[in-house]
């Protein structure tokens, strides 16, 4: 008995077909976090996806009403985790635009050095676990071997692998030793032949072409309808990159292309990140050799960032202001502004109130994975229940972001 | 890029004066106060109009100003990438006010509003499936509103003899740490601890 109210003899349950519910996840490796999707299939075949999210919704923006401008950075750390310091840039950005500090130059470099390693943080974990939802195990294991050396870097600028807290209203935290230079452009160099290695391992893969091509395209149409960004516009063949039709920081003074796709399905999504990741390690080693021409101080001394530890010792006022500005928080001016800048996953954007206190009056955090995952039963209509796996993949969701 | 945006705002004031309340450019940035009655129409117009080309929403949000006798703002973001250009639109909404809904317009405004709903409890008319989005399923209450706690009201646990998660009130064993670093020298309105005294004895 399937529950229908009218059952006659003549239509036996055989004859009598419905719709399959199922449930993917919220505990499901290729979910990528706590995603659960309420599938309507039709055989395999996809009829309507409704994805359920605000498992991991922590009230990031609720909390930081109540915070200091400073105490909320470390929350950006904690949205998109894979790549921490591209969210806090943006915050950052919000309050320098607010309180019209002008970054030293060597701070600007430093945010745009970690920035791409943030990106290259994201695309080899997108990348390589894409590809294990697709069935391929090696390259999570290479690709996280570069994740480590990369983390390792973060380290040694701020002390931790993941919650850096190292962008500072004003510039950044502290500056960075020559030997850490030293090796970053090291590794710059020898990165390359690691992405090469995961490159022939997948780019020409039978199994992962199959599994790739032609799934999940994304239109012109589709990418204005819901409000796409990133590589989901890129794969797609627009060229719309945030760093370099509105560029913040000094990425303007950059070399790099942009590279686009021409299917956008999620194969061509897959080369995009490749290629970005290779424009990226040629962005970090023009940003070393600046860097290195580039001698100065990193935050902008002033009401927004503390003194230097030496004046300390010897001036009354600058105790106090270290003091102060560490306990009762810098004030911003009153107004509004939007501040977004070009993260791994898209344009990631806060919207500020201040109202002339310490404490922001309504924060709002604007992910680009949000409205990916939005059009997830548009894009994945129709397709069989495995291509969901790598749709999720490739839109490149963390719950971190998605639900604050 | 200020003055494209002051061409920008007086443009759209010319062609659509019904709509346009005021608008300025603040931290190069243009702002747009809007009605709310013809919002869906205006955003149509600025999404197909030539000049404007907003052709994606960015994002969609409210603040809550527990003050005011119109309490939100509802705040729209909207990017042109052809032009390469922001608009920010503002409306301010009564607590009772039903919004026109954006999803006709903009099917990514399903989800935003999905959201608005679920932080301030602003109602979206027209909205194909406006059920809560990020809290949990039952739950109560708008969370962004000023006048909700940061604590929030329940708190959940694992009870080991029902064998299952339950519901209760939240119980605090310390109060909740709002601090207050204003300074008396910088115009606090409160009245010290101990200040209250000499108030009596006037």
């Amino acid at each position: 008995m399937d529950g229908s109210k009218d059952f006659t003899d003549a239509q036996t349950g055989e004859q009598k077909i419905r719709n399959f519910n199922i449930n993917f996840g919220p505990q499901h490796p290729a979910a990528h976090g706590v995603l659960r999707l309420v599938l309507e299939l039709d055989g395999e075949i996809v009829e309507r996806c409704d994805p359920h999210v605000g498992l991991l919704h922590r009230g990031t923006e609720k909390l930081m009403e109540s915070r200091t401008y400073l105490q909320n950075l470390p929350y950006f750390d904690r949205l998109d985790y894979v790549a921490p310091m591209n969210q806090e840039h943006a915050w950052c950005l919000a309050i320098e635009k607010l309180c019209k500090v002008e970054v030293p130059r060597r701070a600007q470099l430093i945010r745009v050095l970690y920035s791409e390693i943030g990106r290259v943080l994201n695309h080899l974990l997108n990348v390589t676990t894409q590809a294990l939802d697709v069935g391929a195990l090696t390259p999570p294991l290479w690709g996280f071997e570069e994740r480590e050396k990369l983390m390792v870097f973060y380290e040694r600028a701020c002390g931790a692998r993941l919650h850096a807290a190292y962008f500072r209203p004003g510039g950044v935290h502290q500056d960075l030793p020559e030997a850490l230079l030293d090796d970053i452009e090291e590794w710059a160099h020898q990165f390359p032949d690691t992405l090469a290695d995961i490159d022939g391992l997948l780019t020409e893969n039978r199994i992962f072409k199959q599994r790739n091509v032609d799934i999940g395209v994304v239109s012109e149409d589709d990418i204005l309808k819901y409000g796409f960004s990133g590589v989901m516009v890129r794969g797609s063949g627009m060229a719309w990159d945030l760093r370099r039709a509105q560029p913040y920081e000094c990425y303007d003074e950059f070399d790099f292309q942009i590279p686009v796709g021409k299917n956008g399905d999620c194969y061509d999504r897959y080369l995009v990140r490749m290629e970005e990741m290779r424009q990226s390690v040629s962005i970090i080693r023009q940003a070393i050799s600046k860097l290195r021409e580039t001698p100065g101080d990193v935050l902008a001394r002033g009401k927004i960032t503390p003194p230097k530890r030496a004046e300390m010792k010897t001036s009354m006022e600058s105790l106090i202001h270290h003091f102060k500005l560490y306990t009762e928080g810098f004030h911003v001016p009153a107004g509004e502004v939007y501040a977004a800048v070009e993260a791994p996953k898209g344009e990631f954007g806060v919207y500020l109130v201040a109202d002339g206190t310490n404490k922001p009056y309504r924060s709002k955090i604007r992910a680009p994975g949000f409205l990916h995952l939005q059009a997830m039963d548009h894009i994945a209509r129709g397709h069989q229940l495995a291509d969901v796996a790598a749709i999720i993949g490739t839109m490149d969701v963390v719950f971190g972001e998605i639900d604050r | 890029m200020t003055d494209a945006l002051k061409e920008l705002g007086a443009y759209i004031e010319l062609k659509r004066p019904d709509c346009v309340v005021a608008w300025d450019v603040t931290h190069g940035e243009l702002n747009v106060d809007v009605a709310l009655s013809n919002i869906v129409g205006f955003v149509e117009f600025l999404r197909t109009d030539a000049t404007c080309n907003f052709s994606s929403l960015v994002d969609i949000t409210a603040v809550d100003y527990p003050a005011r006798a119109k309490r939100f703002d509802v705040v729209y973001h909207f990017l042109s990438m052809y032009r390469n250009h922001r608009v920010r639109l503002r409306t301010a909404v009564r607590e009772d006010d039903m919004v026109p809904s954006l999803s006709s317009v903009h099917p990514s405004a399903n989800w935003f509003e999905r959201e608005v709903f679920d932080m301030f409890g602003i109602l979206f008319s027209g909205h194909p499936d406006l059920r809560r989005l990020l809290t949990d399923y039952g739950f109560r209450g708008h969370p962004l509103r000023k006048d909700f706690p940061t604590t929030g009201y329940t708190e959940v646990r694992y009870d080991e003899a029902r064998k299952r998660v339950v519901y209760e009130p939240v119980s605090l064993v310390q109060e909740y740490r709002q601090f207050d670093f204003m300074s008396p020298w910088e115009g606090a309105e409160y009245i010290l601890p101990g200040d209250e005294k000499k108030e009596e004895a006037k």
